[in-house]
């Protein structure tokens, strides 16, 4: 232990610095608080998220917000509930932002949440899908779709567009995430009238998927529904093909093998694989079309969903702090709920329990000679 | 369907007999439980993969260079981690704590070196599946097929009838003894350790290019059920490994197929208690004093 006493030190001195640092500028900007994975194995998911906020700031920033210009202090997760919680803390006692955006990871947010709910500042997750997550409280938002807005789109899409009637089912029983896939896809899939002709499981850790999927081809399903990560998804595909199921039986993902990583694994053996997805890069609209052509021109790169998602949340929380006519947390919280905007995922606005309250943006993704586009 | 189940299971098997071969025959001989071993299957479907990719190898040089190398390494590590504790004579309770740390260690230097990422092997290696009366082989199934038999036909008549095999049988019965009667000690167990990284190294480039994926912590999974299976067919005893490994195989293909796929994970260790139930030393397990 460092000793309470010793962190309670350090945050004290931090504290009075940056007061004194804020004090000394002439036009006070209204910072606001980011907790992100900067550092680690998933820093590539923060790193984006940065880059959407970044590009976003600046663009508020030609107007500003309430006569002042908007700032962002960032926080580094790495990934770990513990340094999320802390960095929540460290936020909302001694910098005093009214405001959280972040954290990243759904886990994180279990963590940071109930302190930001606790101190009453409001805090708004853009990557977070995981059931529960507004259920925290009151002041929990979230800009991100969660999983049961997205799967029953793609679904119905696979019914109506390409005639899926019957499907067998996949997912990872040893995992969290993918049995919260599964629950969601078993809902879809009756609420749709889709049969499910079998359900089986694997392991995460499994490579040898033969036994399964020799059982569905006898089933003689129109698709296979996959609840996994890429690693064990890339492996059923590429199971599937060397067992002569027919590319026609196309394989039907829940998030997580919205990546294109699955191209790179599974190859041509991805082809004909469906996920949904809340954005594309190459959705065509105007507001898309700058978004992506000004990410490209300040980091050489395209975007990600992880990136478009912080971009329009920015400018939601922009309008929000203008909507409430302070920078007071509990105002911006009454001022959230009201908030409607329109931005490259499309309309969006809270429901009551502040969650999206808009799936209509959802689009459907055909993965061909690797690479995902949008179905037509 | 259920020969083409019967296929799958036997695939399965060869794999878990080829990995369980080494790590029995290290057990039998050298008297030590080596979770090193388990890294030996990575590092093989990674030279394997590097010798391909970026050495342009074809799989037929590949494969058995990545043998020989991770061979080579086994002999190496072997010595570095466990000659004291051979000199002293030291229980193989403190052979499974040092391998434990050094397979940690081996496993996050690998992760740190190059990634926790999957990669894949060459598109279109060994060519297409092939059916024969509905019934789906694919190339690189045949090659585990055909070299799980030929390596497990080659171990056999090496430990039965060479001089080294008679060697390797007699310090696996009574180490003291052999030395006494002028085997060379050192240079037998160097081999073992050769033969052993050789086979684990082996069965991890045919896991990597069945499934199309190569891992670092590939390994840490096959060892847990290469325990199972070395267990099940008797400590130390070479035959039962691979019936052991074949009969896991088959039994958790058969169990996902007719039974339910969620009781895929259990099925091994539940073979296992069982079978420990009724033959304490395993399915073929004669005596403590004879092995290999």
């Amino acid at each position: 232990m460092v000793g309470v006493r010793g962190i309670v030190a350090i945050v004290g001195v931090a504290g009075c610095l940056l007061l004194n640092l804020s004090h000394a500028g002439a036009a006070e900007p209204i910072a606001i608080g980011a907790i992100e994975i900067l550092s680690g194995p998933n820093s590539k998911y923060g790193v984006a998220i940065k880059k959407g906020f970044d590009l976003a700031l600046e663009k508020v920033n030609k107007t500003g917000v309430l006569g002042r210009p908007l700032e962002i202090a960032y926080e580094d997760s790495a990934g770990n509930k513990e340094q999320a919680l802390n960095a929540a803390r460290l936020l909302i006692g001694s910098k005093k932002v009214p405001l959280l955006l972040g954290p990243t990871l759904s886990g994180e947010m279990f963590a940071a949440g109930p302190i930001a709910n606790q101190r009453k500042v409001p805090i708004v997750g853009t990557s977070t899908t995981a059931i529960g997550i507004t259920d925290i409280g009151q002041y929990v938002f979230r800009t991100a779709l969660p999983e049961s807005d997205v799967v029953p789109v793609v679904l119905k899409t696979a019914r109506d567009k390409l005639g899926v009637k019957k499907v067998a089912v996949m997912y990872a029983a040893d995992d969290t995430f993918s049995k919260s896939s599964y629950d969601v896809m078993k809902i879809a899939l009756e609420n749709l009238g889709i049969e499910t002709l079998t359900t089986e499981t694997f392991s995460l850790k499994d490579s040898d998927f033969s036994a399964q999927l020799t059982k569905i081809k006898g089933l003689n399903p129109d698709a296979i529904v996959v609840a996994s990560y890429v690693e064990a998804g890339a492996g059923i595909m590429l199971a599937k093909r060397s067992l002569g199921i027919s590319d026609k039986v196309r394989i039907i993902g829940g998030n997580g093998l919205n990546s294109p990583k699955v191209g790179e694994i599974a190859g041509a053996a991805a082809d004909g694989t469906l996920v949904g997805s809340p954005w594309f890069v190459s959705k065509q609209d105007p507001a898309n079309d700058e978004f992506v052509r000004d990410f490209r021109a300040k980091y050489s790169e395209d975007p990600d969903q992880f990136a478009a998602q912080a971009y329009d949340t920015l400018f939601l929380v922009a309008e929000a702090i203008r909507g409430a006519g302070t920078a007071e947390p509990d105002k911006i919280r009454e001022a959230l709920l009201k908030t409607t905007y329109s931005g490259v995922l499309g309309k969006f606005s809270f429901t009551a329990d502040r969650n999206p309250a808009d799936s209509s943006g959802v689009i459907v993704l055909e993965m061909k000679d690797g690479q995902f586009h949008i179905l037509n | 369907m259920l020969a083409q189940q019967i296929v799958n299971g036997v695939v399965v098997g060869a794999t878990y007999a080829l990995f369980a071969l080494g790590f029995t025959l290290m057990f039998g001989v050298l008297r030590v439980v080596n979770l090193t071993y388990g890294f030996y299957f990575s590092a093989g479907a990674f030279i394997a993969l590097y010798f391909m990719t970026t050495g342009g190898l074809s799989v037929w040089v590949a494969l058995p260079a990545a043998a020989l190398t991770v061979g080579a390494l086994s002999v190496v590590l072997d010595q570095l981690l466990l000659t004291r504790s051979r000199r002293t004579d030291a229980s193989e309770m403190s052979s499974l704590m040092i391998t434990l740390g050094a397979t940690l260690l081996l496993y996050s230097l690998a992760t740190a070196w190059l990634g926790a990422d999957i990669r894949r092997m060459p598109a279109g290696l060994l060519g297409v599946a092939s059916g024969f009366g509905g019934v789906r082989f694919t190339g690189i199934q045949i090659v585990i097929l055909g070299t799980s038999a030929l390596i497990v036909w080659g171990l056999f008549a090496l430990l039965r009838w060479t001089k080294l095999g008679i060697a390797i049988r007699a310090l696996a019965e009574n180490s003291d003894a052999a030395t006494l009667m002028g085997i060379n000690t050192r240079l037998t167990f160097a081999i073992v350790s050769f033969v052993s990284g050789l086979l684990g190294a082996t069965a991890g480039v045919l896991v990597g290019m069945n499934y199309n994926g190569v891992q670092p912590y590939m390994g840490e999974t096959m060892i847990l059920k290469g325990f199972a299976v070395i267990i099940l067919g008797g400590l130390g005893d070479v035959r039962g490994a691979v019936v052991a490994g074949v009969f896991v195989g088959l039994l958790e293909t058969l169990v996902a197929a007719y039974a339910a796929s969620s009781l895929r994970e259990a099925v091994a260790f539940l073979a296992l208690v069982l079978v420990l139930w009724v033959r304490p030393s395993g399915l073929f397990g004669v005596s403590e004093a004879r092995r290999a």
